[in-house]
């Protein structure tokens, strides 16, 4: 594997997109370290495929800088960047057969040995044998490996992936996750990630940038986004949380202090994006455990008083909607492990959680309790998001 | 009788549908028929004897052969010129916006929706006030000028179904603009193209209308049949006939082998 150095980090700087007077992608910077698996994670229209767009010279920034390592590509055209795509929908050339899509890029290069080198690359897509046959002859899956082979075989400096898995079934991507990810700690190529599906995002990449309206909300490891996020958006799209409505109080004691319904819930400082004003208390459903009353709940947790409005059985847990005495309905993830008995739809309970998995979000003056997923829509095909 | 309702209940659809593909395809047997009959009298269209004669004898009847070959030439070289220039205007069509794009579209049916005597006599107007002396030039350019839309119309039909991505993945796989046409546009317009062209070609060959009222004393094939109508048409015509049926029908088989081949590989 190549070790991560400068010298390929793909770098956006001040990237803004308009397309009339739409603007697509806002003010955008962001940095792609050498031989990483990088997700732009966001909903149809958020401007992840345009910044993809622009990465590949398919489309052109209105202003801003795209640099490969110290070169400046921003203005090249497609065909003379070291960057190759995986194209939504794959866009396999359907007059030739896997063998010449796959050689495509390498006979425009004049490059020779084709034969060598491209028996070589579906060997590691496992098509071997597949050489003679149209794309609409191969299965959505194969298609895929195709397209993934036919941008590989060129060896980019960064490899591009719009929705790569988004006309498989549910399966097959799975299996298409691990492959992908093995091929990338396998070829060392920088992957640049685009995608709606969180969990896709967060199985894959080692960084994620969750992208709204043409600007990143956040960036950082998977498991940073999920445990801390730090927007209400963030929260709500990477997962699922629950956001109550609070003020804070400042800090006392390495904890901010925040009031919300007539209660007061601490924080750790270091869990807090905001120690002051208005705030979003949240909680992963999966934080918090139901219990009886308010005598179970283990020290040093904080709670909330409720009711079960609804509980649905998925396997893996049991999710419960626990009603509040203000009228919220908080979402509970128990796990399945057989160490509780499962709860009937209309007991008390007490749900709680212990502060070190609360956080403290700024909240808009006026904004009330979240707690409902933001929808994510697979991205109609053909439209610009 | 409940057996037989159901018969035909089953059969009706396939009965009518014979029954229209009869309609068609008669009057084509009649001079696939009359290609082999030795003519009782000049006026005569009546089967009289079966005779390969008039096969082998082609050329027999005075200019019969030197007014195909001039359709022949005038059909090919329309094609050509018709198939490039309405080509490249599809393609400006479908791929670029620009200011009376969308008049151009419209215009672009003038042609085919008005009437060919109207064209006609309004394209003789102009030749002759324009001072050019009507003949094979005249023919040709009128020629040119019906089969554009046509070809415009085909052509574009075939880009708009061909995915545009297809385009920016071989731009992104370091094909040059001019290598992504060679390489990816034009493989996947060809057919459209070809359509396009043996459209062309069908056109002008049997354009009699808009050829008449320009051709002044050249005699193309459909003025030929006119003609040789007041003193009885030769049966060698019906060999034309016959021929050019022939000639068509091989075409489709040929394209729809080809097709069923690449089909079955699929299994």
């Amino acid at each position: 594997m190549t070790n991560p150095s400068e010298a390929g980090d793909l770098r956006l700087s001040h990237v803004t997109k308009r397309f009339g007077p739409f603007t697509a992608v806002d003010d955008l910077s962001l940095t792609v370290p050498q031989g990483s698996f990088f997700a732009l994670l966001g909903a149809s229209g958020c401007g992840k495929t345009t910044t993809l767009r622009m990465v590949a010279g398919l489309e052109e920034p209105t202003t801003g800088e795209v640099r490969l390592g110290d070169r400046d590509i921003t203005r090249l055209r497609p065909y003379q960047r070291p960057v190759n795509t995986v194209f939504q929908s794959y866009a396999l050339f359907p007059h030739l057969d896997v063998f010449e899509n796959v050689a495509f890029g390498l006979r425009r290069r004049k490059i020779r040995e084709v034969r060598s080198q491209v028996e070589r690359m579906l060997a590691l897509v496992q098509l071997d044998g597949f050489t003679k046959r149209r794309p609409a002859e191969l299965s959505g899956g194969q298609q895929q490996r195709v397209a993934l082979a036919r941008a590989l075989i060129n060896h980019p400096q960064v490899l591009l992936l719009d929705e790569p898995l988004g006309a498989l079934d549910l399966k097959l991507r799975r299996q298409m996750q691990i492959e992908l990810k093995r091929i990338q700690t396998e070829v060392g190529i920088t992957f640049v990630h685009v995608t709606h599906d969180q969990e896709e995002a967060m199985t894959m990449a080692d960084t994620v940038a969750v992208m709204s309206a043409g600007k990143i909300e956040q960036l950082g490891r998977p498991a940073e986004i999920y445990e801390y996020p730090a927007t209400a958006f963030v929260a709500n799209f990477l997962g699922q949380s629950n956001l109550l409505a609070g003020e804070a109080a400042g800090q006392s004691g390495g904890d901010v202090l925040v009031s919300a319904y007539d209660q007061r819930f601490a924080v750790p400082a270091p869990r807090a994006r905001a120690d002051r004003g208005e705030v979003f208390l949240g909680v992963r459903p999966e934080k918090l455990g139901l219990v009886a009353g308010e005598a179970d709940v283990p020290a040093g947790h904080q709670s909330v008083r409720g009711v079960i409005t609804d509980s649905s059985y998925v396997g893996v847990s049991t999710q419960y909607l626990v009603r509040t005495g203000w009228g919220t309905e908080l979402a509970v993830f128990a796990p399945n492990s057989g160490a509780a008995a499962p709860l009937a739809v209309g007991s008390e309970v007490t749900a709680h959680w212990s502060p070190e998995h609360a956080f403290v979000l700024h909240r808009e003056p006026g904004e009330g309790d979240r707690t409902t997923p933001v929808l994510d829509t697979p991205d109609a095909v053909g439209v610009v998001s | 009788m409940h057996r037989i309702r159901r018969w035909v209940a089953d059969h009706w659809v396939l009965a009518i549908g014979l029954m229209v593909l009869l309609y068609l395809f008669l009057p084509i047997a009649v001079v696939a028929g009359l290609s082999f009959n030795r003519p009782s009298s000049r006026l005569s269209y009546d089967f009289n004897e079966f005779t390969t004669e008039n096969w082998t004898n082609l050329c027999g009847p005075a200019d019969l052969c030197a007014a195909v070959g001039r359709s022949a030439w005038i059909g090919l070289l329309a094609t050509v010129a018709a198939t490039m220039l309405g080509t490249l205007m599809a393609f400006a069509l479908a791929r670029h916006r620009f200011r009376g794009r969308a008049a151009t579209n419209l215009l672009i049916f003038l042609p085919m929706a008005t009437p060919e005597l109207v064209m006609g006599t309004s394209l003789l107007a102009l030749f002759t006030s324009a001072g050019l002396q009507l003949g094979f030039v005249t023919i040709l350019i009128a020629h040119i000028m019906f089969c554009v839309s046509f070809v415009v119309v085909t052509v574009k039909a075939r880009l708009a179904g061909m995915d545009a991505r297809l385009e920016e993945a071989a731009m992104d796989l370091y094909a040059t603009p001019a290598q992504t046409f060679r390489r990816v546009t034009l493989p996947l317009v060809l057919p459209g193209i070809v359509a396009a062209a043996l459209l062309a070609f069908s056109l002008s060959f049997d354009d009699f209308i808009i050829t008449n009222f320009n051709s002044g004393n050249t005699v193309t094939f459909p003025m030929y049949v006119w003609g040789a109508n007041q003193r009885g048409i030769p049966p060698q015509v019906n060999v034309v006939g016959t021929a050019m049926f022939a000639v068509a029908l091989l075409l489709v088989l040929a394209t729809n082998v080809r097709g069923r081949r690449r089909g079955a590989r699929v299994a």
